[in-house]
């Protein structure tokens, strides 16, 4: 009998982006895989790096907030209050009550705004087509808030070192109050659509699953880290601004699987509301927006601090060094996103390829935000 | 260009087959090649109706208008669209195997379009009453895997390759309760010929005696055309189309006609097969018909709006450890009531009652690992630190 030439299966491997639908922006994977299954993930960054750590070294710094808003483009409005508030804590500035409230407001709804991204687009990766549309709708009204407020739906450079911009329009208040039911039974509405629909149950149950001991050890944040059973939200644990005035609920998984992961982000949307609730009845009519005595070009004394906020996606850091110029001298992020995609390569280990692109969309990366 | 080529190359095969006609005199055959082309252009119109509705329903379900701009109600839409894609550039990368590549479109269509020639529309309206119909096309619609994996072997992307492996595994394990299923219909008929299947529906439809059979006839369709929740191997955000991702322009609308032929082909065969075809009061049977396997197609959209898609694994399993053991248990529950002869209240109860049973199995399974988060409050946390 003569050898019959043996077929050895062999594992090919798939390039996944930068141009993938799927990636969520410029990203790209390259996955080696063993027909359905694989076997290993190698994530590329890099593809919207604009260096924004080393521009920041040669812009004033109010200039710098546009820089801020470029970061994590679905979360704006966090960005900028992070830095603001870095530099107001080596000024040493106390600013008015009424600035804090707006801030706040802002963005606990740009949270909802980016959460509400994230739930269209999970289920545009898991295949299903209509949640989007509903998320959208939604996410409309918030963005038209936005635009009333700062005049621009996305990078709004609203926020100052030491206060705002300018007051907000007349009838903010109501406008917002207005927006508040409608937003509340649309997140109950896309709550029924996917949560528990028995072919999205499949797709996210036990998928991409992490423990709250490697979740720490991966140094994920935010829903992520919320996900794997760790009440860890930096607006309790470390109140920031106003966050010791409210009341609300941290939304806690169990298992760390895609399911919680987007369960809890469903869940922090009602919980963002309810503080934007709260903040709107303590919130004054009248009073400063901007602390007194803030010069137009805000010179930091010399020294260092750090800064960090509870971003959607997790725990947003500025360490901002100040030479007493006018320009900082070293400004360091730390991204939410960043830690996420480092956990990658373990979120997919015996994953199958079709889970791959449901595990990248429960991260809720932002490529702004990983790249920087 | 390869567009006006395909084009001529159809228009030339086509004035061939005419001629052979004229040449052979025979009047029959004459009237089989008008049949044919008549059967093209009512499938085109299918077709076109299909995308419209389509965009429209799926539109409404997610708050949209749908097309409203080209014609009223944006009813000339997929006529531009399809316009649109017989215009566009037909790009062929130059690493694909052309041979492949270019045969692939014609072989998933041929064998989706010949089917209809034992599809009856209304009594005495099919272009051949084969008494073998339900067996033809059956086995013609295997044929239309080949294109598939011709496809996405032949377009040489490692995308397309996933998909047309995962089409392959599909669409084979689906061809089992399907031919299964269909098995069960003609022991009921006592015939493979789909008009006589239809006339057997008396006094009821097999959609009442067989509740279970038209559950998994329609299941295992959708997966054998490849529609949500079962577009595993063209899914959009795995793989990008998978077989279909190099190709363009008039290519991709014969995947796209072929596609939406089978689709209606699905809707068809369960109309015949469990709603009693062109049975119906008052209107005209053609009407009825049509009525009714819009109605199915419907509801195929209805799921496109609403699941998610599942994942291969997933999918193989339901195939192999539901829906086949399931059919196969049909199979043997309707033998034994044709063997007795019950009447057919007493096939409709048993199939209702594993139905539930079903029902009832999954609600219960769903319920107990009904997943839930738990809430800390904020002050509890920050009291602990």
């Amino acid at each position: 009998m003569e050898t019959a030439r043996r077929l050895e299966p062999v594992e090919i491997n798939v390039n996944m982006g930068p141009q993938h639908p799927s990636t969520h922006g410029v990203f790209r994977m390259v996955l080696w895989v063993d027909g359905e299954r694989i076997v290993q993930v190698e994530p590329y960054i890099g593809y919207l790096h604009r260096g924004t750590e080393k521009l920041c070294e040669g812009e004033l710094y109010p200039q710098i907030i546009t820089l801020f808003d470029r970061l994590d483009y679905l979360a704006n409005f966090n960005n900028e209050l992070c830095f603001c508030m870095a530099a107001e804590k080596l000024m040493g500035l106390e600013v008015p009550e009424r600035a804090q409230y707006v801030r706040v407001v802002l963005c606990e709804l740009n949270r909802v705004a980016s959460h509400l991204m994230f739930y269209g687009a999970l289920g545009l990766d898991a295949g299903a087509m209509t949640p989007v549309m509903y998320a959208f709708r939604e996410r409309e009204h918030i963005q038209r808030a936005f635009e009333a407020v700062s005049g621009a739906r996305m990078m709004h450079n609203y926020f100052r070192i030491g206060g705002l911009k300018e007051d907000v329009p007349a009838g903010f208040k109501e406008m917002v109050r207005d927006l508040l039911p409608g937003l509340e039974q649309g997140i109950s509405e896309c709550d029924r659509l996917l949560s528990l629909n028995e072919a999205f149950l499949a797709r996210t149950r036990g998928v991409g699953a992490i423990s709250a001991q490697e979740a720490v050890e991966y140094a994920l944040s935010g829903p992520m880290l919320r996900a794997a059973g760790v009440p860890y939200d930096l607006r309790a644990v470390e109140p920031y601004s106003l966050y010791d005035r409210f009341d609300f609920d941290i939304p806690v998984g169990t298992q760390g699987d895609c399911w919680d992961r987007y369960m809890v982000r469903v869940e922090e949307m009602r919980q963002s509301l309810r503080i934007v609730r709260q903040a709107l009845e303590q919130m004054p009519d009248e009073g400063p927006v901007m602390a007194a005595g803030v010069r137009r070009m805000p010179r930091p004394p010399k020294g260092e601090s750090y800064m960090r906020t509870e971003n959607p996606r997790g725990e947003f850091g500025v360490y901002l060094v100040s030479d007493g110029s006018e320009r900082p001298y070293r400004v360091k992020i730390r991204a939410p996103s960043f830690a996420s995609v480092q956990a990658l390569p373990r979120l997919l280990r015996d994953c199958y390829v079709a889970d791959c692109v449901v595990v990248l969309g429960s991260l809720d990366i932002v490529l702004g935000d990983v790249d920087r | 260009m390869a567009a006006a080529l395909v084009i001529s190359a159809l228009g030339l095969l086509g004035l061939v087959a005419f001629i052979t006609a004229l040449v052979a005199g025979g009047l029959a055959a004459l009237a089989a090649v008008g049949g044919l082309l008549a059967m093209f252009v009512f499938l085109a119109a299918v077709v076109l109706s299909l995308v419209w509705l389509e965009r429209k329903y799926l539109g409404r379900l997610q708050m949209r208008m749908g097309p409203m701009r080209v014609g009223p109600f944006g009813l000339l839409q997929p006529v531009a669209d399809a316009a649109k894609l017989v215009l566009k550039e037909d790009v062929t990368p130059a690493w694909v195997d052309r041979w492949l590549f270019w045969t692939a479109p014609l072989l998933l269509f041929l064998p989706s379009y010949l089917l209809w020639v034992a599809v009856p529309f209304g009594p005495g309206l099919v272009l051949r009453d084969l008494d073998l119909g339900l067996l033809y096309i059956v086995a013609l619609s295997v044929v239309g895997i080949v294109g598939i994996l011709m496809a996405g072997w032949g377009s040489a992307n490692k995308y397309g390759m996933l998909g047309s492996l995962r089409s392959a595994a599909q669409l084979v394990s689906y061809e089992v309760p399907v031919i299964i299923v269909a098995l069960t219909v003609a022991m009921m008929a006592g015939s493979l010929n789909l008009s006589q299947i239809v006339e057997a529906q008396r006094p009821v439809p097999y959609a009442v005696v067989q509740p279970l059979a038209l559950f998994l006839f329609l299941l295992a369709g959708l997966a054998e055309v490849g529609r949500t929740p079962f577009d595993i191997y063209h899914a959009e955000s795995e793989v990008m189309g998978g077989p279909y991702v190099e190709y363009s322009g008039a290519h991709w609308a014969v995947f796209y006609l072929a596609e939406y032929v089978n689709t209606f082909l699905v809707a068809v065969m369960v109309t015949l097969l469990f709603l009693g075809g062109w049975k119906g009061p008052g209107l005209p049977p053609v009407l009825w018909f049509l009525l009714k396997a819009y109605l199915v197609v419907g509801f195929i959209f209805w799921f496109r709006g609403t699941f998610p898609r599942l994942r291969i694994d997933q999918l193989m399993a339901l195939g192999w450890k539901a829906l086949v053991p399931l059919s196969f248990v049909n199979l043997v529950l309707t033998s034994i009531y044709l063997f007795y002869g019950w009447p057919w209240w007493g096939m409709s109860l048993i199939s209702l009652a594993i139905l539930a049973a079903l029902g009832y199995g999954i609600h219960r399974q769903a319920a107990a690992r009904k997943p839930a988060i738990t809430l800390v409050p904020a002050v509890e946390v920050r009291s602990a630190r």
